[in-house]
């Protein structure tokens, strides 16, 4: 029994119009089951509109589902005397830092989500320290995070979940906004947190660069589960990938194409030196 | 027709503790229809140089010609200027505000002085560029989705027939199919309309497609400028700005580094295919390429 379960999982978002008097209904899931094992790193995919952000809405409660239900630790989300449980056992970091961070000063930004579960002073000062060494911000605590870059604003949130000492992080696309730099400080942050601390990490993001060291990728297309595997079996799957109108990376693709015109080449290459490995001895000229 | 940008200096905060240089003496011509690919990382200052090409930052030092007449001349008409110079902004969508879409992408042509009708006539034809459908023309612009959102934010500029269209982060937050809708797009504009693009972007796989000539900001200064292919060959001084190379550099590299004779120049997947298959049945040697001469 994994920490976070889907069961059944519908979500519907219903609006009503004024003039018709009816109710449009769009199906953002329909029907997802998902069992999220603990100290996992699970990728979610999609695109725009696939149900993955509506999914991640769902984990701690700020969405209720239509029909289903959602467990975090076996809690249900749908119990209102589990909510802040349920929230303070799922983490969430959004896309854009600059609408989760509140502080003028970067550490009480993060002592801001343990001061609100009434944690005692003394307590948030040491989960402040820990937050802001774990995602590599201590040279910053004083500084004002209006000042920091899109990457560092990102690991400060980080920081702000981590010190509520969730046992999991749900992050929406939390590098849609940022430069390739940023993409790869926060990665390595949250690779960390999930090594380190042992922290169940559910990422959900449309860069397949990101996603090649998680454990677990599970691809949604309208609002269902299409795939699930580990990343070297979900991106063999080139053409189903395209399908859903996800990208490969580069490498992979290139990789499928030659083994498409006939090459010796595994499936599923992730990474450049595993292409480079591959092609080496095919491509040596043979010693006359 | 041309923009001509000399020693352009920007400096936030002048004369303050604060005071950072945004840019630093950049020199930069944008000839007519050029597709142009502007890169750099957050902070490298390729923003604060498109706000300054439609006038909406002044630079602290330095000039802008725009075909040869200097736009910081006394009583030059930056409100001129900047219907010519179409800027797009990073996430338009933000910006759109009116009831319905038609709507929205009227107000460019009808600040500009035009009358409703022949706004009007230059947003269809603006939304029609763009590949929206019209079922969309009377829905509240709020209700789309992502990638018909930027495209409606995309038309309010095109509807006031810019010469010059620059684009800050158009595919920002897209996803994969979004982005090359988006890019196919801006590619069509410029070989169709004849349109200079500037495409301001941190995805050097985005970029290395399309344009045909990139340049690279770093620190505030321009530190290359050239085809991609010419700037892809610095992909170790790239990275070392904290901008990577497509990945197809790389696998290019590794394999050159280990006696395989592919082609340096080679950017894109396609390129690599081809160039790798040829390689290939050259290293199979005869017997087994039938169609190949050589064997």
């Amino acid at each position: 029994m994994g920490i976070i379960r889907a069961v059944n999982l519908i979500f519907d978002y219903i609006r009503h119009d004024e003039e018709t008097d009816k109710d449009e209904v769009s199906h953002a899931l329909r029907g997802v089951n998902l069992d999220i094992e603990e100290g996992s790193f699970v990728a979610i995919l999609g695109h725009n509109g696939s149900g993955k952000s509506t999914f991640a809405k769902l984990m701690n409660g700020i969405l209720l589902p239509s029909d289903g239900t959602v467990y975090i630790s076996d809690m249900k989300t749908s119990d209102e005397e589990h909510l802040w449980d349920v929230r303070k056992t799922a983490g969430m970091v959004f896309q854009n830092p600059d609408n989760q961070i509140i502080g003028n000063v970067v550490e009480e930004d993060v002592g801001f989500g343990p001061e609100n579960m009434g944690v005692p002073t003394d307590e948030i000062w040491k989960r402040v320290d820990r937050s802001l060494e774990a995602v590599g911000m201590t040279a910053y605590r004083l500084q004002s995070p209006n000042k920091l870059s899109g990457g560092q604003k990102q690991r400060v949130a980080i920081a702000g979940v981590m010190a509520m000492k969730p046992q999991c992080i749900v992050l929406d696309e939390p590098t849609a906004m940022l430069d390739p730099n940023g993409r790869k400080e926060v990665i390595k942050t949250v690779h960390e947190l999930n090594k380190q601390e042992g922290i169940t990490v559910l990422l959900i993001t449309h860069y397949m660069e990101e996603v090649i060291d998680a454990d677990r990728v599970v691809v949604m297309d309208a609002g269902h589960v299409v795939m699930d595997g580990t990343p070297r079996e979900v991106f063999s799957r080139v053409k189903e990938l395209k399908r859903y109108s996800l990208d490969v990376p580069q490498v992979t693709e290139l990789a499928d194409e030659l083994k498409a015109a006939g090459m010796e080449i595994p499936c599923g290459i992730l990474t450049i030196d595993e292409l480079v490995a591959a092609l080496e001895p095919l491509l040596k000229r043979k010693e006359a | 027709m041309a923009i001509e940008v000399k020693n352009l200096c920007h400096i936030y905060g002048q004369d303050t503790i604060f005071e950072q240089y945004a840019l630093k003496n950049v020199d930069l011509t944008i000839r007519d229809g050029e597709f142009i690919g502007l890169i750099g990382h957050t902070g490298s200052g390729k923003s604060t140089l498109t706000q300054h090409l439609n006038g909406l930052l002044k630079a602290s030092s330095g000039d802008i010609l725009y075909n040869g007449e200097s736009i910081y001349r006394e009583g030059f008409s930056m409100k001129e200027l900047r219907s010519h110079v179409g800027l797009v902004f990073q996430y338009p969508e933000h910006q759109l505000f009116e009831v319905d879409v038609l709507t929205d992408v009227c107000f460019g042509p009808k600040n500009q002085g035009l009358s409703q009708e022949e706004a009007e006539a230059r947003a269809r034809e603006a939304l029609a560029l763009t590949g929206l459908d019209e079922s969309f023309y009377k829905q509240s612009p709020f209700e789309l989705s992502g990638g018909q959102k930027r495209r409606v934010a995309i038309a309010g500029v095109l509807a006031m027939k810019p010469e010059v269209l620059i684009l800050d982060e158009p595919t920002a937050g897209l996803d994969p199919k979004g982005r090359d809708d988006i890019l196919g797009l801006v590619a069509r504009l410029h070989a169709e309309q004849g349109m200079t693009v500037i495409l301001v972007s941190h995805s050097m796989e985005d970029v290395a497609r399309y344009v045909s000539r990139l340049v690279v900001m770093n620190h505030g200064e321009k530190v290359f400028d050239g085809t991609p292919r010419e700037v892809f060959r610095h992909y170790k001084e790239l990275e070392a700005m904290g901008l990577a190379a497509p990945q197809i550099t790389y696998v290019v590299h590794a394999l050159r580094e280990r006696g395989i004779p592919v082609d340096e120049d080679i950017t894109t997947v396609e390129e690599a295919r081809d160039a790798i298959l040829a390689l290939w049945k050259k290293a199979k040697g005869t017997g087994c390429c039938g169609e190949d001469k050589t064997c």
